[in-house]
């Protein structure tokens, strides 16, 4: 079922993704983790489906953030970070998803790794949990190229500032702050046990990013002595444009 | 046999289009396999869009589980890799999620 939302706000999160904040007059809510299908439609008639991780926490205006990076060779995104304007109608289908998510319930140590745009579905999930008064405890770390790169920046450090319960890691992959304590390159094993939960508390740990680093991330944390049940994956890439 | 290459998403991504089939949500629900008999969620299978539809493949041996095509106004689904799909009922009480 397609439904339309109305784009009431933008905001540049970096040089390349933008937020897009939409109404959906009859939004039936959504749990932390889901994505929806955007629909674009040319004049002729020729459509694109893609599918885009929702940034906002459940929320009662029925709004829907969507945050997008736009890829070069893109289809849809490049349209979604350039040239949608606010009062645009965008046609949305979901919210889609109940494997790849976070319950307000759920009370038990949760460890996010997000790689670039993946950490989307990761901010909704620690929205939800500062906008429910959850204390579960949140670790996140969060693979970027680099720091302008970098996706809520300062809102993440707020959340943490206020609450030692959610703590934050970044791992550059390619550019580093001065000074930074770890050379840029990929989440490696050393990482995982320093900055991870440990395996015998449990943790459910939620992994989004491109395919190569979802596979990467996994094993590590399976080879760390995470149950392979506990880690819940979502992958994106050029093919289905996830972000 | 798990593939290297990363050509490929997962069954999250496979949800919106199914959805216009199932009732319920398939990411969470368990399928089997018929060719190595493993249980998994449908969200960790793994899935390949670059052909004109949609093929999922179990995440432990690679074989074909669900292949969709969308052409002319009808869905063609063929199932016949995955011995039984177990959805969850519950969610179908669930307010309006």
């Amino acid at each position: 079922m397609w439904r339309v939302g109305t784009v009431v706000a933008l905001h540049d999160e970096t040089a390349t993704a933008r937020t897009i904040t939409l109404e959906v007059p009859d939004w039936p809510d959504h749990v932390a983790g889901q994505h929806v299908d955007v629909r674009l439609t040319a004049s002729d008639g020729y459509s694109a489906v893609r599918s885009y991780s929702i940034a906002s926490a459940p929320n009662s205006e029925r709004r829907v953030e969507l945050t997008v990076e736009r890829l070069t060779n893109g289809e849809v995104s490049p349209y979604l970070t350039q040239q949608v304007a606010v009062g645009d109608r965008l046609e949305l289908r979901g919210p889609i998803g109940r494997w790849f998510v976070w319950r307000t319930q759920q009370t038990e140590p949760i460890q996010l790794v997000a790689g670039g745009s993946g950490l989307v579905p990761l901010m909704a999930m620690i929205r939800s949990r500062a906008a429910a008064g959850s204390t579960a405890p949140f670790r996140l770390l969060y693979s970027v190229r680099e720091p302008g790169a970098a996706f809520y920046r300062g809102e993440l450090q707020a959340l943490s500032d206020l609450d030692p319960s959610v703590t934050l890691t970044y791992a550059y992959t390619r550019a580093a702050p001065k000074d930074w304590p770890r050379p840029p390159g990929r989440i490696d094993a050393t990482l995982i046990a320093h900055r991870t939960w440990p395996s015998n508390l449990v943790p459910t740990c939620y992994v989004c990013g491109p395919t190569s680093f979802v596979e990467s991330v996994s094993s590590l944390l399976t080879a760390s002595g995470n149950d392979p049940d506990k880690i819940r994956t979502e992958r994106f890439g050029p093919t289905g444009e996830r972000q | 046999m798990s593939s290297h290459t990363d050509d490929y998403l997962d069954g999250n991504a496979a949800a919106g289009e199914l959805s216009s089939i199932f009732a319920m949500d398939v990411t969470a629900a368990e399928g089997q396999c018929a060719h190595c008999g493993a249980t998994k969620r449908f969200a960790e299978a793994h899935l390949y869009m670059q052909g004109p539809g949609l093929v999922a493949r179990c995440a432990v041996c690679e074989h074909v589980l669900l292949r969709l095509v969308n052409a002319r106004q009808r869905v063609f689904l063929d199932m016949r890799g995955m011995t039984r799909l177990i959805l969850d009922t519950s969610q179908l009480q669930e307010s309006s999620r």
